[in-house]
């Protein structure tokens, strides 16, 4: 007799049931909805709310509800269209103080969503999106850092009256000094105010020299710092953007991962988030001619020769008023004669160069210099950065300001995301797209729609297959083989792990792997039957050989899952997960759970004969 | 049912010959092959930008290719993708680095959509010429560490001939594959390898079956004729073989055929590697461990695993 023990037979049960509930949730599907905040901070009040529910009745846009999240607000509409027409319509009912996200929220009843399930995320491949692959230039600040202790040094040296020559190398300082006897003194000065490098010295015919080194240490601390500072500010240009559920991690020593699910715009995500833009205000050299100096390709002393976004020349004080990393708050807007203005708001330091500037040069020009970093291959076929500057406005004061002023010259376009950029803040080391992907909404569904036939497709045949062949042990293979697909779905969702195009492949792949483990058993009691053993005896000595090769298969098999999830990056390693989840579900399902019910169905009769 | 029941036993290992040398013909063409025209591929690995658009009508690729030849993107190339409405246009990756202000996706799109047809954005992809790079090192790396990982466990759970006989059946399936997309010079790109991967984990899994079974009959009918115990695990298991593959290729032909367009070549990879693996589990695998002089010897239980091998009397 073939019986099973009550607690292998609640085992199977509670698995079943347990991963059916927590499956639950990914039948329901989402609402397309569109999220409300304010820029800035604060809640959206019930006011606001009602006018915007009324603005979208009027329209005629029927809504499924409303309801508060966080500080923002959800409208869940029918449909796409329905809710791209509601963001056009509320973006211009509700002005820029407002930014508007779209977003997918799961229907999932409220007695589900209170037991803490949720249902698994789909990948960009599934959903739409864009993913970006920055890489940061992590050599650039450690240049700047060497070049900022030179100048440290230099000053120093100097005012301790020592004549020395100082040269930033790469990760490296070197001094040279004039005499011999400075050595020690300019050792232990240098000491002194950076005692975290490595020093090193030595005499050279009359002189001395010394080099400070930054460590291994420093240089690693120095590199991950640019990172993580780029990381944040990344985050806070994704959440201007105002995208829901947004992706933004470090990858590897110095890259960065951003997804942005349902972007409908990669354009404007890639041109803000690469971003290196950032403002400068100073003082013009009025007193000189800017012509001149452009013929003679010379700017007079403690003046810079720039040009206009227009073309002509201007020359610009060396000295910076104020900069772009002392604002507080920038809003695109636009000046009293309707021209796109960003509105910008400096801290006290600022403010304070700011009042003093204005009040000394009333009725002079004052310019606003924009400055970005490019990348780009020099003559030898080496990337090199260079700062693109461009004069974007060159005003006349007509007043004393501080902290409060705008800045005019740019379209609407270039304004929204300047006051963006300067919102966000300004990276700390440049970055470069290295990678992107794109995928249209269109295709997102497509992918879906054509990865749940094939899976549909595929396993109706097989079902189909084994139910004939196999008769009644078919059937219970192809309950096994449901219970494998519940199961999981149960375990994406737990893991919240985001099922991808490939992740459809690896169950697809699964189904087919699975279905192998009963074929293994039920030909090994056929043979058992063959070789003249009793049916209950066949099917006991079915699944015990057979156990032994199962494993021995599935765990190779799993061993190059495992690798593949290990090197692979993002599309393998969503295959990756399925057909090892699906690999290991599978030998539970296949092994136990179809034994419990072939116990069900044949273990307690004396039979002469079986239906395999 | 029974699609298999024979009579009498296939003399598998008396081809012995003629399979060894299918195999090492077929090796040798894709390694040459892949030395002499290398895989067509992807930009997953190249660098480059990729780009899917649909139009509202069948597209004209003429058209587009001229256009973009006008737009400074003569290299690019231009293809159905699917449908005659989809258009897949490829581009090499370019010497100067950052075009990336608005990225080169969008810039083609401009490009596509100047002549007021309405242009579909389905996919834009764009990867670094480094980033691909690593790909490729990653994606060799990974092959040769699961190969080395297969093999410890073969030689773990059976014995170092086996082994070498089942490494050896998938580097055979790897080169094969390999070697049918460098011929037709099909597009390789990060799903094929996926797939590829998924082929080691296939084939290995009908390779470690056959074994099991030759092992258990070794112990059993103790015998010096190993070939004639190898013939006979392999006519015990083909029932199994022959369901398990047309299973498998069952579900790998829907995928196929309803997937879309985009698991074509991940699925057309595995349709091969599935045929490719179960003959190379019967007869590379086999042939590999006969020629290392396989024999009873060498699969007698070692003391502690008796307790396991109750079943097997």
């Amino acid at each position: 007799m073939n019986r099973y023990p009550l607690w292998k037979n609640l085992l199977v049960l509670i698995a079943i049931v347990g991963g059916g509930l927590i499956a639950l949730p990914n039948i329901y599907g989402d609402d397309p909805a569109v999220l409300i905040s304010r820029e800035g901070q604060g809640e959206i009040s019930e006011m606001e709310a009602d006018s915007a529910r009324r603005a979208l009745a009027v329209a005629g846009i029927e809504i499924l509800g409303a309801r508060q999240r966080g500080n923002s607000l959800l409208i869940r509409f029918e449909s796409v269209e329905a809710q791209l027409s509601a963001r056009d319509l509320l973006e211009e009912q509700l002005g820029p103080a407002y930014s508007l996200a779209l977003d997918l929220v799961p229907r999932t009843p409220d007695w589900v969503a209170a037991l803490g399930l949720r249902p698994m995320s789909l990948g960009l491949d599934l959903q739409g999106g864009v993913h970006f692959l920055f890489e940061v230039d992590t050599d650039s600040v450690v240049s700047k850092r060497v070049e900022g202790y030179a100048d440290d040094f230099s000053r120093r040296l100097r005012e301790a009256g020592i004549r020395r020559t100082v040269q930033p190398l790469e990760g490296a300082v070197r001094v040279e000094l004039r005499r011999r006897e400075d050595l020690e003194q300019a050792e232990d000065l240098l000491a002194e105010i950076e005692p975290d490098l490595a020093y090193d010295s030595g005499f050279d015919g009359e002189g001395a020299w010394i080099t400070a080194t930054l460590g291994e240490a420093r240089l690693r601390e120095l590199r991950d710092n640019a990172v993580s500072k780029n990381i944040t500010i990344l985050r806070n240009r994704v959440n201007e953007l105002g995208v829901a559920e947004p992706l933004v991690q470090r990858q590897g020593l110095g890259r960065i991962v951003v997804q942005l699910p349902g972007v409908q715009d990669p354009a404007q995500a890639s041109r803000i988030l690469g971003s290196t833009a950032t403002v400068e205000f100073r003082m013009t050299c009025y007193e000189e001619n800017a012509l001149d100096a452009d013929r003679l390709g010379r700017a007079p002393l403690g003046c810079e020769l720039q040009y206009h976004t227009e073309g002509y020349p201007i020359l610009l004080r060396r000295a910076v008023i104020a900069d772009g990393g002392q604002l507080v708050d920038a809003r695109q807007g636009f000046d009293e004669n309707g021209q796109p203005a960003v509105h910008v708001n400096l801290a006290a330091r600022g403010a304070d160069a700011m009042l003093e500037a204005t009040q000394e040069n009333l009725n002079r020009p004052m310019g606003v210099l924009f400055i970005e970093t490019k990348r780009e291959l020099d003559e030898r076929g080496e990337t090199v950065l260079r700062e693109e500057k461009t004069v974007i406005s060159d005003a006349i004061i007509r007043g004393v300001f501080s902290s409060r002023f705008q800045i005019t010259g740019l379209n609407v376009v270039e304004a929204r995301d300047l006051a963006l950029l300067l919102r966000a803040g300004a990276l700390e080391a440049p970055i470069f797209k290295v990678e992107e992907r794109t995928v249209g909404p269109s295709l997102g569904q497509d992918n879906i729609d054509q990865g749940m036939r094939a899976i549909l497709v595929g396993l109706f045949l097989v079902v189909l297959f084994i139910s004939v062949y196999y008769r009644v042990f078919g059937m219970i293979a192809t309950m096994a083989l449901a219970a494998n697909m519940v199961l999981i779905v149960a375990l994406l969702s737990l893991l919240q792990a985001s099922l991808t195009l490939p992740g459809i492949a690896g169950i697809v792949l699964t189904v087919g792997m699975a279905v192998d483990a009963n074929v293994l058993i039920f030909e090994r009691i056929r043979e058992e039957l063959r070789n003249g053993n009793s049916p209950q005896a066949s099917i006991r000595a079915g699944y015990e050989k057979a156990l032994v090769t199962i494993a021995d298969a599935n765990i190779t098999t799993l061993i190059a899952a495992i690798v593949l999830f290990t090197f692979g990056t993002g599309p393998i390693k969503g295959f990756a997960i399925t057909l090892s989840l699906g690999i290991l579900m599978s030998m539970f399902t296949a092994i136990v759970g179809t034994r419990a019910v072939v116990n069900l169905v044949y273990g307690r009769r004396r039979l002469s004969r079986l239906a395999v | 049912m029974e699609l298999l029941r024979l009579r009498r036993e296939i003399d598998f290992f008396g081809q012995r010959r003629i399979a060894t040398i299918l195999s090492v013909v077929l090796v040798l063409v894709s390694l040459g092959s892949l030395a002499t025209r290398q895989l067509n591929l992807g930009i997953d690995f190249t660098g480059g930008v990729l780009l899917e658009v649909g139009y509202q009508a069948d597209a004209d690729l003429g058209a587009i290719r001229s256009d973009l030849a006008a737009a400074g993107y003569a290299d690019a190339q231009v293809q159905n993708f699917g449908a005659a409405r989809d258009v897949l246009i490829r581009i090499p990756p370019r010497e100067n680095v950052d075009d990336d202000e608005k990225g080169v996706g969008e810039e083609l799109l401009g490009v596509l959509r100047a002549g007021g047809e309405q242009v579909d954005l389905r996919r834009v992809e764009f990867v670094g010429p480094q980033v691909g790079q690593e790909l490729t090192e990653r994606g060799g790396l990974a092959v040769l560490f699961a190969l080395l990982m297969i093999l410890l466990y073969v030689m773990f759970r059976f014995q170092w001939k086996f082994a070498v006989g089942s490494v050896a059946a998938l580097a055979h399936d790897v080169i094969i594959i390999l070697g049918i997309f460098s011929v037709f010079q099909l597009p390789f790109d990060l799903t094929i390898l996926a797939a590829a991967l998924a082929v080691i984990g296939y084939s290995l899994n009908d390779t470690i079956v056959v074994f099991d079974r030759i092992r258990e009959n070794f112990r059993r009918i103790r015998t010096s004729d190993a070939q004639a115990v190898m013939n006979t695990s392999v006519n015990q298991m083909l029932g199994r073989t022959v369901i398990t593959s047309l299973t498998t290729l069952l579900v790998l032909i829907a995928l196929f055929l309803f997937g879309g367009e985009a698991l074509k070549g991940f699925s057309s990879a595995l349709i091969i590697g599935v045929v490719v693996g179960t003959y190379s589990s019967i007869y590379v695998a086999g042939n590999t461990a006969l020629a290392l002089k396989v024999s009873t010897v060498d699969l007698l239980p070692p003391k502690k695993e008796t307790a396991n091998d109750g079943a097997v009397t």
